[in-house]
């Protein structure tokens, strides 16, 4: 874990450049994260990143790529669309919340 | 008298029944167990079927002879839940009024959910091993199976028994090995996740297996459906995986019922508190085992340390005191590698899979995050303890709560 600074924010980040601490972000440094992946953010974008954020929130987890869909009501397809390649990575990487992980 | 109702014989309903039945008195407290049928299967045995190691005898018995005197069980398919009446009714019609309810009714495999999955290839060219049924008929794909390529997919997370899907490619590894048959099989692991290991000291101890065994991975693939005729995974990104035969880990979700009486989530999942498994809207409502929502692995161990901490915290809540035990999370898996040999994971919610030794500190006999004999004798024993142990609810020389004694926390150096 390090700290850097972005768009003069400091924040607390992982090896990957995660933030580690998910009360460190608001929608300016969400610009500057997803400009950092060569993402330039739309309305569209950001009805994703708002819903992770509400729903982190309120289950303490990311929400997985099936419950943006189900529950967020976004597709699948839009969101590989939006978020090219590896959507759920990188739309916790904007929205400044821990990547989805499995056990190993 | 007082009524506890579980619905779900299986792993955790059955060590709930057995647990609380000898702490609960029987003049004041009724217990009651509802599953679909009488057939109790030791789960972890489906991996070991298609490759003939366990026999389908091996793996099944009833599941009323794991139960205690004093406890009804009660076989029938449950229609819903009616929190604010306090009642479950089955269907037909029955009405079971319960004052403490314990939804235990795991999670299942729904190939119904990918479009093109339970089509005219499901057991023809398409299968999974999370069912007996389906692990056997994989057995029989197995023995006639000599080339072309070997698709092991997971559709999508969380799956019940996460590593299964690993253990089982490097057991078909192995098998086609000693078969003289590995040359003549492409083997592929699609993951829907960023790979096949995603926590940094797993990945730094075991990254290279599937490497080293020559099989190649498919990171980030989402399923969208199948194309029959192709017989070819499609994601969501338009990307196409091939197969001759495909093992796939179904989307699983938590029993119908709880989507029917409101209680789960996008994929029938109960909220529940992590460290408690009390229901987030019902506070006399529980969820145990792979039914609920929390975040680890739906696993038996972890249904067994949860079920620990569940069942000293019910006789807290019935004597009206604050509940003080708090699950972690705890996880302790056995990872078959092949060649008899395996690997042993032990984690929580905060703390990933570390090297060391366990269960003893130093001593082991077990090695963490290392493949080796030891640790595949373990899991082979562990049927055994199984259903003479862990379903009656004895006591385990293994901490509830993970243990950091004897571990590293330092990113190996090769």
């Amino acid at each position: 874990m390090s700290v850097t600074t972005l768009n003069g924010h400091e924040i607390h980040v992982n090896e990957e450049g995660f933030l580690t601490d998910p009360t460190e972000w608001d929608e300016a440094l969400g610009t500057a994260l997803a400009t950092q992946i060569g993402i330039t953010l739309t309305d569209e974008h950001w009805n994703a990143i708002r819903f992770l954020r509400k729903d982190f929130q309120e289950t303490g987890e990311t929400p997985t790529l099936r419950r943006v869909s189900t529950v967020g009501g976004i597709p699948i397809k839009t969101l590989f669309v939006l978020f090219p390649q590896k959507p759920a990575k990188k739309m916790a990487y904007v929205a400044g919340l821990p990547k989805p992980v499995g056990c190993v | 008298m007082q009524k506890l109702l579980v619905l779900g014989a299986g792993t955790a309903g059955t060590m709930i029944v057995n647990r609380l039945r000898r702490r609960l008195d029987k003049a004041e407290w009724s217990i009651t167990v509802v599953d679909a049928d009488d057939v109790h299967p030791y789960q972890p045995g489906y991996l070991f079927l298609p490759f003939h190691i366990l026999s389908p005898q091996q793996i099944t018995r009833s599941r009323h002879a794991s139960l205690p005197d004093g406890v009804d069980f009660v076989i029938g398919d449950v229609d819903r839940v009616d929190p604010p009446s306090s009642t479950v009714t089955l269907v037909g019609g029955r009405t079971l009024p319960y004052d403490y309810l314990v939804i235990a009714s795991g999670t299942t495999p729904r190939p119904d959910q990918t479009p093109g999955m339970l089509g005219e290839e499901w057991r023809r060219s398409i299968f999974e091993f999370y069912t007996f049924e389906g692990a056997k008929a994989l057995s029989t794909a197995l023995q006639t199976f000599d080339h072309g390529r070997l698709v092991v997919h997971i559709t999508d997370m969380p799956i019940k028994c996460p590593v299964a899907p690993l253990e089982f490619t490097f057991l078909a590894d192995a098998w086609l090995r000693e078969r003289g048959l590995r040359d003549r099989v492409e083997m592929v692991y699609v993951t829907p996740l960023p790979g096949a290991f995603t926590k940094p000291i797993a990945s730094e101890a075991l990254g290279s297996m599937l490497a080293e065994r020559k099989i190649a991975v498919e990171t980030d693939f989402m399923v969208e459906r199948i194309d029959e005729e192709k017989k070819a995974l499609v994601s969501y990104d338009e990307r196409e995986v091939p197969f001759d035969l495909l093992v796939t880990i179904p989307l699983n979700m938590g029993a119908d019922f709880v989507a029917r009486s409101g209680l789960g989530d996008e994929l029938n999942y109960v909220p529940v508190d992590k460290h408690t498994q009390q229901s987030r809207t019902y506070p006399n409502i529980f969820a145990l085992g792979d039914a609920s929502d929390i975040p680890t692995s739906k696993a038996g161990s972890v249904a067994h340390f949860s079920v620990e901490v569940f069942a000293d915290n019910f006789l807290e809540l019935i004597a009206g005191k604050p509940m003080t035990g708090s699950f972690d999370g705890h996880a302790n898996c056995f990872i078959e590698t092949g060649n008899r040999k395996g690997l042993l994971i032990d984690f929580n919610y905060d703390t990933e899979p570390l090297r060391g030794k366990f269960p003893l500190p130093v001593v082991g006999p077990m090695d963490l995050l290392k493949e080796t004999r030891a640790n595949h004798l373990g899991k082979v024993s562990f049927r055994w303890i199984y259903w003479n142990i862990l379903l009656r609810g004895r006591p385990m020389p293994i901490t509830t709560h993970m243990s950091m004694v004897g571990k590293t926390t330092n990113t190996p150096t090769k």
